[in-house]
């Protein structure tokens, strides 16, 4: 028996035409998206188990000889769904900046050093409570193009799957209190301020480490199933 | 107070390339490629294949593209498919990045007949998820065969109108088990995308 997932959960997302962030003028579709009845197709997705994923692959400082530059962070939270149930064996994978706002891609050109100890990647799999933990570098803010003076926030890239196709999330996590949240246009996508704010981790001081580093909480809540059951064939 | 409301999604950016598609260009493990194959699967070996534009028919050369499709017999690898039998070690998904002139290609296997939620056949289909610098969220769509007679009958198909039906449909090469699609994010021929 397999679940449908509500569609008004969609209206938490950003607009694709958001003419602010200039790459969205010419990649956002004109026409309408066709509302469809979801399928075994839709409701069915990529399952993990931790066989991709090796161990350390959740420690971005330490995957090269030497300590990697800036704050040390641990990023950490739940994967759930909108009925506050943990989502289980779910594979996060994150990208990011180094603390100097560079990322390591050929077409970052942006005149801020690279880190030979830090690359900006990691991946783990959430545990039978949904919970993941991250250790990293605190990416720092780094100009683009879009407009005068654009500089986005400080953020992390999270990847994640869920139980099924239509639950799959690309999203970004910020970090409280950035002063660049009113300027920026990709976080002010998203219409609702409520749902803006879900963007924005918070600062954990119980599960800071004392003299090693702060933590930030960062709850990432997929679509949740209907309670309208679908029995498959 | 906990909001229970979902995260939004924002685009992957441009700077993707080292997390999710290294494809060798990185000192990072892949954790998917662009192929699903596995030495054990059976059914037809196919390529997928094109490009994708954006609405100035400008090549998109910072695409990453997810597939996620049901085995040679329409099943799928996920232990809510209830149906699924442990056949071999295909997992039905793969993932690829476009090149600079906006180029992808999968090699996977043709999917077999999926049931709709009334239980009547779905025309064998591959499942798209387009993500991008300038898409604050991905994209969903579908890959029909222009060999697959079912098409016409296909429920999902039947909500498009005719005439943008082949934008769905990847043309199979002669002679090859080859299939083309280009995919246009916006424009005269745009893509057809879905509301799920």
């Amino acid at each position: 028996m397999t679940f449908i997932y509500p569609t008004d959960s969609n209206k938490a997302h950003p607009l694709p035409l958001s003419p602010d962030y200039k790459s969205s003028i010419k990649r956002a579709p004109n026409k309408p998206l066709i509302p469809m009845r979801h399928t075994l197709s839709e409701l069915t997705g990529p399952v993990y188990g931790h066989e991709t994923v090796r161990e350390g692959d959740n420690d971005l400082t330490s995957q090269h000889s030497g300590e990697p530059l800036g704050e040390r962070i641990i990023v950490h939270g739940h994967v759930r769904d909108e009925d506050g149930r943990g989502v289980p064996n779910s594979l996060v994978e994150i990208w990011q900046a180094n603390s100097c706002g560079r990322y390591v891609h050929v077409r970052d050109q942006h005149p801020a050093p690279l880190d030979p100890n830090f690359t900006g990647a990691g991946r783990t799999v959430s545990d039978a409570a949904g919970y993941y933990r991250f250790v990293t570098i605190k990416p720092g803010a780094y100009p683009w193009g879009n407009h005068h003076n654009a500089w986005r926030p400080a953020h992390i890239h999270l990847s994640v799957f869920g139980h099924s196709f239509v639950t799959r999330l690309v999203t970004q996590m910020y970090f409280p209190n950035d002063p660049l949240f009113p300027f920026d246009p990709i976080f002010n996508s998203v219409p609702d301020e409520k749902a803006r704010a879900r963007m924005v981790s918070s600062f954990d001081l119980e599960n800071t480490q004392p003299e090693w580093a702060l933590c930030y909480r960062f709850d990432i809540v997929l679509r949740g199933k209907n309670a309208t059951p679908m029995e498959n064939t | 107070m906990q909001d229970n409301g979902i995260t939004p999604s924002q685009t992957v950016g441009p700077f993707f390339k080292y997390g999710l598609t290294p494809n060798g260009e990185y000192a990072w493990n892949d954790a998917f490629t662009s192929s699903t194959l596995t030495p054990d699967v059976t059914g037809d070996r196919i390529r997928v294949e094109g490009r994708v534009f954006d609405g100035d028919g400008v090549a998109v050369p910072d695409c990453m593209l997810e597939i996620w499709q049901a085995d040679a017999q329409g099943r799928f690898a996920d232990p809510q498919d209830k149906r699924a039998l442990p056949n071999a070690s295909f997992r039905g998904f793969a993932r690829c990045g476009t090149d600079k002139d906006g180029n992808y290609a999968f090699e996977t296997i043709k999917p077999g007949a999926v049931p709709d939620p009334d239980g009547k056949p779905q025309a064998p289909h591959i499942l798209l998820a387009v993500f991008g610098r300038g898409m604050l969220r991905h994209l969903y769509t579908r890959i029909y065969f222009s060999d697959e007679a079912g098409n016409a009958a296909d429920p999902v198909l039947a909500l498009v109108p005719a005439e943008r039906r082949a934008t769905l449909t990847a043309m199979r090469a002669v002679g090859k088990p080859v299939y083309r699609l280009d995919l246009r994010l916006q424009g005269d021929n745009e893509t057809v995308f879905f509301d799920v």
